[in-house]
C-alpha cells in the first residue's frame, strides 16, 4: 500500500461522509430543539424510556435467533419472523383456551408458564422443520440460494398461518393481574411492561449461560469458529445446528408472548416488521455476538421509543411517531455503511457476507 | 435384504409426506375454494386433483430409490405410498367426526370434509378416497413402466386437458371472436370446464401430436434445411407471433387486457431486476422503491389535482420520472455496493420501507398526499388520442417492454454484461482484472432503478392514481420470484416467469387468496430442485449442475451449444 492519502480516499468515502456528517447534524439540531421547545415533561420521557426498553427486550430475544444462526451458518435466516410470528399465534389459542376455563386469571403465573413453555416449543418446532427441509439441503450451495429459500419460506410460512386460522386479527385475552400499575414520578408503569423486561433479561441470561458456560455452548462457538476444525474435534456439526435453530426459535417464540403483551394484537404478518428490527439490532451489535445482540436491541428500542420525538420534534415534522420505523431501517442502514461490524464485533462482516 | 426393507420405509415416509403436503392444501382452504371448480364437467374438480396430486408426485417419487425394475415391486410401492398419504387424510377425516376443528382451524369445514369424502358418509367415503389414493398410486407406478415416448405423449396430454379446463374462460373468450368457426371448438366447453367428449378428443389429439413428434428428430431435420430456409422459418415465427402479441388486446377484451397490462409491467420490471440480481448479482429486495418513486414523481408531476406540480404532460414527466429514479438508485448505490451478497439484500429492503414510510407519513402528506395517494395521473397522448383505456395503454407498456428487452439482450454480451458477470462470481478476483467494482456495480444498480422507474410510471397512469399500499415489500417479492422462477439471468425466463407468476393468478381467479402461498412454496421448491429456473441461461445452468455433480459429459456440450452468444 505506498498509495498517498488523497489516493486512498474515493469520491465514494466523501459522498459517505457527507451523509453521515448531514444526518448526524440533523439528529444534534432536532435533539437541541427540541429539548428548547420544552414540549415534553420529564415524565413523559420516563414512559417513552420504559416503552423503549420494554420493546428493546423483545428485540434481543428475536435477534438472538439470527445471531447465532448467522454464527454458526454465516447465513440470514429471512424466515426467523414466521418463527417468532408462530408463537404469538400459538400463545393466542392457549390463552383463550385457559381464558374460557378461567384458569388465566384465577393462576395467571402458572397460566403465563404454559403460554410460554407451548409457544417457545412451537417457535422452536418451526424453527427446526425449517431447518431440516429449506435449509439443511443447500447447506453447501452459492449464497444466494438459501437467501432465496429463506424468503419463499417466509412467504410460505405467513400464507399457510393465514390458511389455517384466517385472515383477521386476533385479540388477546386479557390478564387482569398484569393490568395494574405504579405510578413513578408521574407516570404509569404497568406491570406488563416490568414483566416483559424481567421476562427479557432472564431469557437472555439463560441463553447466555448456555452459549458461555455448558458443553453444547461451548460447541456451538466452537462449530461458528471454525465448522471444519470442530468437526475435526469430534463435534457433530449437524446437531449442533439443529440445537441453534432450536434455541433461536424457543427464544422468538418467548420474545412473541412478550411482544403480545405489549401489542395484543396477533396477526400473520406481525413477523415483518419486528424481526427487521431483531436483526438491525443483531447487526447493530455485532452479528454472531450475544452480548452484543442483547445491547444493540436496547439502544435500537430507545431509538425507536424515544427518538421520533426527540430528534425529529425540534425538526418541524408532523406527527413523527408515524416515522418510528423509518428510524430503525435509517438505523440499519448507517450501521451497515459506516461499522458493519457493530458495536461488540469483530469479526467483519464485510468479507464474509 | 436391507435395501428391500429401505424400500418399504421409503415408500411410507413418502406417503406420508405426500398426505401432509394434500392435508394441508385442505386446511388452507385451497380444496374447498377450488372445489367446485369442474376440469371436466360433472367429473373431475380442481378441488379433487390438488387432494390427489400430492400421492401421485410422492408415489412417483418413490419409484425413484427402487434399483430393481421388477413391475411387481414398482406396483406396489407405489401402491402403498398412495395408500399411506390417503390413510393421512382418512385418520383426519375421522378424527373431524369426534373432534370440531373448526374452533382453531377455520378451514376445516362440513364443506371440506364432504369433499374429501367425495359427498358420501363417513365410511363409504373413506373407503372410496382410499381406493382412490390406491389407484393414484398404482397410476403413478404404471406410468414409471411405460416406455419413455409414451410417458412423454401421456402427461403432455393430461396437463393439456388440465390446463384446457382450467382456462375455459380465457379460451372462450377468444375463440367467441372467431365468427362461425367457434362452433367447431365451442362444443368441447362446458359451462365450467371441459364435456367429456371435449376432453377425450383433446386427450387423444395432443397425446397423437407429441407421440408423433417425438418420434421425429428435431436436431436432423433442422439440418437438412437451408440457411436460406432457417433463416426464413425464424422470422416468420418472429413476424407471426408479433402480429399475434399486437392483435393480442383487440382479441382478449378489455377484462383479460387489463390484466395483460399487468403482467407487462412486471415482465418490464423483472427485465430491469433481473439485470440487478441476474447479471450483476446484486440482492436487491428494495427494487419497490424505485417503482415507487417512478410512480409517485409521475404523478405529482401530471396530476390534475391541488397537490402537484408543474401540470405536465404523460411524455413531458416520463423522462423527469426516470431521472429521479436513476438518481435515487445511485444515491442508494453508492454507499452500500461494498456490501455483499445478504447484507445488500437486508439494507435494500429497509430502503424500499423507509420510502414507502416517507410517502405515507404526515410530513410527505402535502406533496404527496399521505394515505390518499394522488389521483387524476395524466394519461399519454398521441396527437389528440389519449390513450386512456387499458386495451391501448398496453401498447405502450408493450413499447416499454421491447425497449427494455433490446437494452437488457445488448447489454448482456457486452463489455459491461461480462464486467457485471466477473464480478458476480468474484469480486476480488474481477477487480484484479481491472474492472472498476463502483461504476460497474452502480451501473447495475442504476440500470435497474431506470426500469422500475419506468414501471412505476407506467402503473401511475395505468391505474390513474397512486397509494402507498400499493408500494409494499411484496411488489418486490413478486418481481424477485418471477426472475427467479424463470430463471436468473436468463430475459425470455423473465417473461414465462411474468405469464405464470403474475399472469395466471389474475386470470385464475379462484386462487388469488393463494397467491403468496403458491409464490412462497415454489420458490423453495424451485432452489430445492431446480434452482436454474424454468428457462434457464445456459451459463447459469451449467454452473449451478456443475457444482452439484460436475457437469456431466452428454449434457456439458449441449449447454453450451445452446447459448446464442457464441
Amino acid at each position: 500500500m505506498l498509495r498517498t492519502w488523497r489516493q486512498r480516499i474515493t469520491l465514494t468515502d466523501i459522498f459517505i461522509w457527507v451523509i453521515g456528517l448531514v444526518i448526524a447534524g440533523a439528529v444534534i439540531w432536532g435533539t437541541i430543539s427540541t429539548l428548547r421547545l420544552h414540549l415534553y415533561t420529564p415524565s413523559i420521557w420516563l414512559d417513552l424510556t420504559i416503552k423503549g426498553l420494554a420493546l428493546g427486550g423483545v428485540y434481543a430475544l428475536i435477534a438472538m435467533g439470527y445471531t447465532m444462526v448467522y454464527g454458526i451458518l454465516k447465513m440470514i435466516n429471512f424466515a426467523h419472523s414466521e418463527v417468532f410470528m408462530s408463537g404469538p399465534f400459538t400463545a393466542v389459542y392457549v390463552a383463550m383456551g385457559l381464558a374460557k376455563s378461567g384458569m388465566l386469571n384465577k393462576q395467571p403465573i402458572i397460566s403465563m408458564a404454559i403460554i410460554a413453555v407451548v409457544s417457545m416449543g412451537v417457535s422452536a418446532g418451526v424453527a427446526l422443520l425449517l431447518e431440516r427441509i429449506c435449509y439443511r439441503p443447500l447447506r453447501n450451495a452459492p449464497r444466494l440460494v438459501p437467501l432465496i429459500t429463506a424468503i419463499g419460506a417466509s412467504f410460505f410460512l405467513q400464507y399457510t398461518f393465514r390458511g389455517l386460522f384466517g385472515s383477521g386479527s386476533f385479540g388477546y385475552p386479557a390478564i387482569k393481574a398484569l393490568q395494574q400499575y405504579w405510578t413513578v414520578a408521574g407516570t404509569h408503569i404497568y406491570k406488563t411492561q416490568v414483566v416483559v423486561i424481567a421476562g427479557a433479561v432472564m431469557m437472555m441470561l439463560v441463553l447466555f449461560g448456555i452459549v458461555q458456560w455448558t458443553k453444547i455452548g461451548k460447541a456451538m462457538r466452537a462449530v461458528s469458529e471454525d465448522k471444519e476444525a470442530a468437526e475435526l474435534m469430534g463435534i457433530n456439526v449437524d446437531r449442533i445446528i439443529v440445537f441453534t435453530f432450536g434455541l433461536g426459535g424457543a427464544s422468538a417464540g418467548a420474545a412473541g408472548v412478550l411482544y403480545t403483551f405489549l401489542f395484543p394484537v396477533v396477526n400473520f404478518y406481525m413477523g415483518f416488521i419486528p424481526s427487521i428490527k431483531a436483526f438491525t439490532a443483531a447487526v447493530l451489535g455485532g452479528i454472531g455476538n450475544v452480548p452484543g445482540a442483547f445491547l444493540g436491541a436496547i439502544i435500537l428500542g430507545l431509538l425507536e421509543s424515544v427518538g421520533p420525538n426527540l430528534f425529529l420534534t425540534g425538526l418541524g415534522i408532523p406527527s413523527p411517531s408515524q416515522l418510528k420505523d423509518a428510524i430503525a431501517f435509517i438505523v440499519l442502514v448507517l450501521i451497515l455503511i459506516f461499522r458493519p461490524t457493530g458495536i461488540l464485533g469483530e469479526r467483519i462482516s464485510k468479507d464474509k457476507a | 435384504m436391507n435395501i428391500e426393507s429401505s424400500i418399504w420405509k421409503k415408500a411410507l415416509q413418502n406417503g406420508l409426506i405426500g398426505g401432509v403436503i394434500s392435508l394441508l392444501l385442505g386446511l388452507v382452504g385451497m380444496v374447498s375454494a377450488l372445489g367446485t371448480t369442474y376440469l371436466i364437467s360433472g367429473v373431475i374438480t380442481m378441488g379433487q386433483v390438488l387432494v390427489l396430486a400430492p400421492f401421485l408426485f410422492e408415489s412417483y417419487s418413490s419409484m425413484r430409490h427402487i434399483p430393481s425394475k421388477n413391475p411387481l415391486t414398482l406396483l406396489a410401492v407405489g401402491g402403498l405410498t398412495g395408500l399411506m398419504g390417503g390413510a393421512v387424510i382418512a385418520v383426519v377425516v375421522g378424527f373431524g367426526k369426534v373432534v370440531d376443528f373448526r374452533a382453531v382451524l377455520i378451514n376445516a369445514s362440513p364443506v371440506l370434509f364432504a369433499l374429501w369424502t367425495f359427498g358420501l358418509p363417513l365410511l363409504p367415503g373413506v373407503l372410496v378416497l382410499l381406493a382412490l389414493a390406491l389407484i393414484t398410486g398404482l397410476i403413478a407406478a404404471g406410468f414409471s413402466l411405460l416406455p419413455v415416448r409414451i410417458r412423454g405423449a401421456l402427461s403432455m396430454a393430461i396437463l393439456i386437458v388440465l390446463a384446457l379446463g382450467l382456462f375455459r374462460d380465457l379460451i372462450v373468450t377468444v375463440i367467441v371472436h372467431w365468427g362461425f368457426m367457434q362452433y367447431a371448438f365451442l362444443w368441447i366447453f362446458a359451462q365450467v370446464g371441459m364435456t367429456i367428449p371435449g376432453a377425450l378428443v383433446a386427450f387423444l389429439i395432443v397425446g397423437a401430436l407429441v407421440y408423433w413428434r417425438s418420434g421425429v428428430n428435431q436436431k436432423a431435420v433442422t439440418q437438412r434445411r437451408t440457411p436460406r430456409q432457417q433463416r426464413a422459418i425464424r422470422w416468420g415465427t418472429w413476424g407471426v407471433l408479433a402480429i399475434i402479441v399486437l392483435l393480442l388486446p383487440v382479441v382478449l377484451g378489455m377484462y383479460f387486457s387489463e390484466i395483460l397490462d399487468d403482467v407487462g409491467i412486471y415482465i418490464l420490471m423483472g427485465l430491469g431486476l433481473n439485470i440487478v440480481v441476474g447479471f450483476a448479482g446484486l440482492l436487491d429486495l428494495g427494487y419497490v422503491a424505485f417503482y415507487a418513486i417512478g410512480a409517485y414523481t409521475l404523478g405529482v408531476l401530471t396530476t390534475t389535482e391541488a397537490v402537484g406540480l408543474l401540470h405536465l404532460s404523460f411524455w413531458g414527466a416520463v423522462p423527469l420520472a426516470l431521472v429521479v429514479a436513476v438518481f435515487a438508485g445511485v444515491v442508494l448505490g453508492l454507499p452500500i455496493l461494498r456490501l455483499r451478497g445478504d447484507y445488500l439484500a437486508i439494507v435494500t429492503l429497509g430502503f424500499g420501507e423507509i420510502i414507502r414510510i416517507l410517502v405515507l407519513s404526515d410530513w410527505f402528506a402535502p406533496l404527496l398526499g399521505g394515505s390518499e395517494g394522488i389521483q387524476r395521473i395524466g394519461h399519454p397522448t398521441i396527437g389528440t388520442l389519449v390513450l386512456a383505456n387499458q386495451q391501448q395503454l398496453f401498447y405502450v407498456i408493450l413499447a416499454g417492454i421491447i425497449l427494455t428487452g433490446f437494452i437488457a439482450t445488448r447489454l448482456k454480451d457486452s463489455h459491461l454484461g461480462r464486467s457485471w458477470m466477473a464480478l458476480r462470481e468474484d469480486e476480488d478476483v474481477a477487480e484484479a482484472m481491472g474492472i472498476n467494482k463502483v461504476i460497474t456495480k452502480l451501473l447495475a444498480f442504476g440500470m435497474g432503478a431506470l426500469f422500475s422507474g419506468l414501471g412505476g410510471a407506467l402503473f401511475a397512469t395505468k391505474v390513474g392514481s397512486a397509494y402507498p399500499q400499493s408500494f409494499s415489500f411484496i411488489v418486490s417479492i413478486n418481481i424477485l420470484s418471477l426472475i427467479i422462477i424463470g430463471g436468473l439471468g436468463s430475459i425470455p425466463g423473465v417473461f414465462v416467469g411474468g405469464l405464470v407468476l403474475v399472469g395466471l393468478p389474475l386470470v385464475l381467479s379462484q386462487f388469488a387468496d393463494f397467491v403468496y402461498f403458491i409464490y412462497g412454496a415454489s420458490l423453495i421448491f424451485m432452489m430445492l430442485s431446480r434452482p436454474e429456473g424454468l428457462w434457464p441461461e445456459a451459463r447459469r445452468r451449467l454452473e449451478l449442475r456443475g457444482e452439484e455433480s460436475g457437469p456431466s459429459p452428454q449434457e456439458a456440450p449441449q449447454t453450451v451449444m445452446k447459448n446464442p452468444g457464441h
